[in-house]
């Protein structure tokens, strides 16, 4: 099947996300900009954008498939999706952007003042971020395959590319502006050719054949063997996971303070929710006019092939390239959120090249290279596991991994760097595991094979285990800052209090002398003097305070004072 | 006039706010009390949550036969897991910024002597 206009579509998408980022460019200057926007992006914006990045190729195409080809079970996907974020904002979305920090590497220096956690946390991103780069990459080899006969490689390339030219010159701030635009374009590719269908549907008294659609083990839940471990599997993994995707955390931080967090993720909750009916829709359509696509199996090709289904001619032609430009689209902005948010974390973290401002920016380019490769290199390896099963098993990765850390790092005092490492290292070796045995094939029988299908209902619960009991056995190493992490976790802004003077760029070399300091909360005793920071090796083997919490003022006790009230 | 009310007040922003950045025990308290309320509501929504859509896999597998039943033409279970869910879930997140809202402003109220 060759489109011409589709691929016109395809070339028109990137041309216009190059444009709108090459806009942006214009407005971003300065180290802060490159990772975090400055701070200065609107409500509106950053939930279009929050939700442009998120709602990737498994949202798009992977869900109408799952839903044409397995029914009703699949709806778990997209609640537990738009869920993710309902807990990610009781939870987390606040403290983590009045947290201040830019990364989740960043956060748990933050919390547990360890370098070693910092360590881990970085590779865990690098992972997870890695593992959900492939099914980008894949979803772009198949659409393009499916419209223009293209090999794979081809489309995972175009989509490499343009990801590196939006990346290289503008950073974060040119990214927001192109994913804001990216999630109205997918509304508007789903939505248009969703009415033209409902008229022929309306049209067409009584439908091609109805007995396709309501077969009993489609409409009916929990079908097939094990479903009700599966399904409360899928359900922990994506209501858990969606707070530990690296590149969902790093969106908090372009907002103002922790209100403006709160009130974004509410709108990101109804943008979501309002968007995930649309796949719904395509994928029961799929039922009464294309169900012979999942004997093909070819289910995840649904969205895309429907309006030649139902039309004939330039009609079909123009909502096929509407949807091609859609789908093309996600996997621009999804595969974009994740580059920025891995290269930022290797550049910071893993690499350093020499140190200043301007090295700083040239080692995230570097970065943004390396990371575009390398995750171009494992699609290729793993190319035989399907679009929609890397994308759950990243979210058990995530969930089983970063969910722990944050919520008991914000809520509990207790959580000592000892506990929280070994609790990254449980869960995300557990589920790491179950990646690398479906990605080989290693599939075995019985329960031990169930679970490494959907290792989150084990992984999850362990891993929290491991950091509750492993911290109570370290009480005495809890962090010595950890009460003014917590005033500066709950504490609204606009209150004056001290919240210690851990930044982000002191840590990150010492950028902060540029005078660029972004627009950081502190309070009257805010980041005290900023000395130059140290070689953090040193820091970490000695055990001293790293450098990244300035000189640390005498936290003097006064004990038995008491307020007179009136 | 307002001299005798507005140093009042001073004296206690002053005090709250100081014994918190000192980190003695009774700042230690208004912040717990501040976490407590917060973790509270946030556990709240997550009961709702786990009793409501949380429990639909175990009662669609005790009593299957409510995938049998249908509403205005369309399979309770899609219903259930479409419209009413995400109705479910922007209702909680919006009573949720609204509660957690107000609990912040009672703390800076606290702290700010009014």
């Amino acid at each position: 099947m060759t489109n011409t206009a589709s691929i016109v579509a395809v070339i028109l998408v990137s041309i216009a996300s190059l444009a709108v980022g090459a806009f942006g460019l214009r407005l971003s200057r300065t180290m802060s900009d490159f990772y975090v926007a400055s701070r200065g992006v609107s409500p509106v914006l950053n939930a279009s954008a929050i939700s442009g990045e998120y709602l990737s190729a498994a949202s798009f195409l992977g869900v109408a498939g799952l839903i044409l080809a397995r029914g009703v079970d699949m709806l778990w996907l997209p609640i537990g999706w738009t869920a993710g974020y309902l807990l990610l904002l009781v939870f987390v979305a606040a403290p983590l952007r009045r947290s201040g920090a830019y990364t989740l590497p960043d956060f748990a220096q933050l919390r547990l003042e360890s370098v070693v956690a910092r360590r881990v946390s970085s590779l865990l991103v690098v992972a997870i971020g890695l593992l959900y780069l492939i099914p980008q990459f894949q979803g772009a080899g198949l659409t393009l395959r499916t419209l223009t006969g293209a090999p794979s490689w081809a489309g995972q390339l175009v989509v490499a590319l343009v990801v590196c030219l939006n990346v290289l010159p503008g950073g974060m701030r040119s990214v927001t502006l192109v994913q804001a635009f990216h999630y109205w374009l997918k509304l508007f590719a789903l939505l248009t050719p969703l009415f033209f269908f409902l008229g022929a549907v309306g049209s067409r008294s009584g439908g091609p054949d109805v007995g396709t659609v309501f077969v009993a083990d489609w409409v009916e839940p929990l079908g097939g063997q094990n479903a009700l471990y599966l399904t409360y599997s899928l359900v922990l993994a994506t209501f858990f996971g969606t707070m530990g995707l690296p590149h969902v955390v790093v969106r908090f931080y372009t907002n103002p303070d922790g209100r403006a967090s709160r009130r974004t993720t509410l709108a990101v909750l109804v943008i979501l929710s309002g968007f995930y009916l649309l796949p719904v829709a395509y994928g029961a359509l799929g039922r009464w006019f294309a169900s012979d696509l999942v004997a093909a199996g070819r289910a995840d090709s649904v969205v895309l092939e429907l309006p030649s289904r139902v039309f004939d001619g330039p009609l079909a032609e123009g909502l096929t390239a509407l949807l091609a430009a859609g789908a093309f689209a996600a996997f621009l902005s999804t595969s974009t959120g994740l580059v920025v948010s891995v290269a930022g974390v290797l550049s910071q973290d893993l690499v350093r090249w020499g140190s200043g401002h301007r090295q700083g920016i040239r080692a995230f380019r570097i970065s943004t290279v390396v990371v575009v490769a390398v995750s171009l290199g494992l699609t290729f390896v793993a190319a035989g596991v399907p679009v929609a099963r890397a994308v759950e098993l990243t979210f058990a990765v995530a969930a089983s991994t970063f969910c722990p850390m944050l919520l008991l790092g914000i809520w509990w005092r207790g959580l000592t760097a000892t506990g929280a490492i070994a609790g990254l290292l449980v869960g995300g070796g557990l589920s790491m595991g179950a990646v690398l045995s479906t990605t080989f094939g290693h599939g075995s029988d019985g329960w031990f094979g169930v679970v490494m299908t959907q290792p989150a209902a084990v992984s999850v619960p362990l891993s929290f285990a491991t950091m509750v009991l492993v911290s109570l056995a370290t009480r005495s190493r809890t962090p010595e800052h950890v009460s003014q992490t917590m005033v500066r976790l709950h504490a609204p802004e606009h209150i004056d209090l001290n919240r210690g003077s851990f930044h982000p760029e002191r840590w990150n070399r010492s950028s902060a002398r540029t005078g660029t300091t972004s627009a950081e909360v502190s309070g009257p005793h805010g980041p005290s003097d900023a000395r130059e920071p140290a070689d953090p090796g040193t820091a970490a083997s000695s055990g001293a305070p790293h450098t990244a919490y300035g000189s640390g003022e005498p936290t003097a006790r006064r004990r038995g004072t008491t307020v007179r009230r009136g | 006039m307002t001299s005798p009310r507005t140093s009042a007040a001073r004296t206690r922003t002053v005090s709250i706010a100081s014994e918190i950045d000192e980190q003695t025990r009774l700042g230690e308290v208004y912040i717990t009390s501040l976490m407590r309320s917060q973790l509270r509501l946030a556990l709240g929504v997550l009961l709702v949550i786990a009793s409501t859509l949380g429990l639909l896999p175990l009662a669609f597998h005790l009593f299957p036969e409510i995938g049998r039943v249908d509403v205005l033409g369309v399979p309770l279970p899609w219903l259930l897991l479409t419209v009413v869910a995400f109705a479910e879930i922007i209702t909680l997140g919006w009573l949720y910024v609204r509660r957690a809202e107000r609990n912040e402003a009672t703390f800076s109220d606290l702290l700010e002597g009014r």
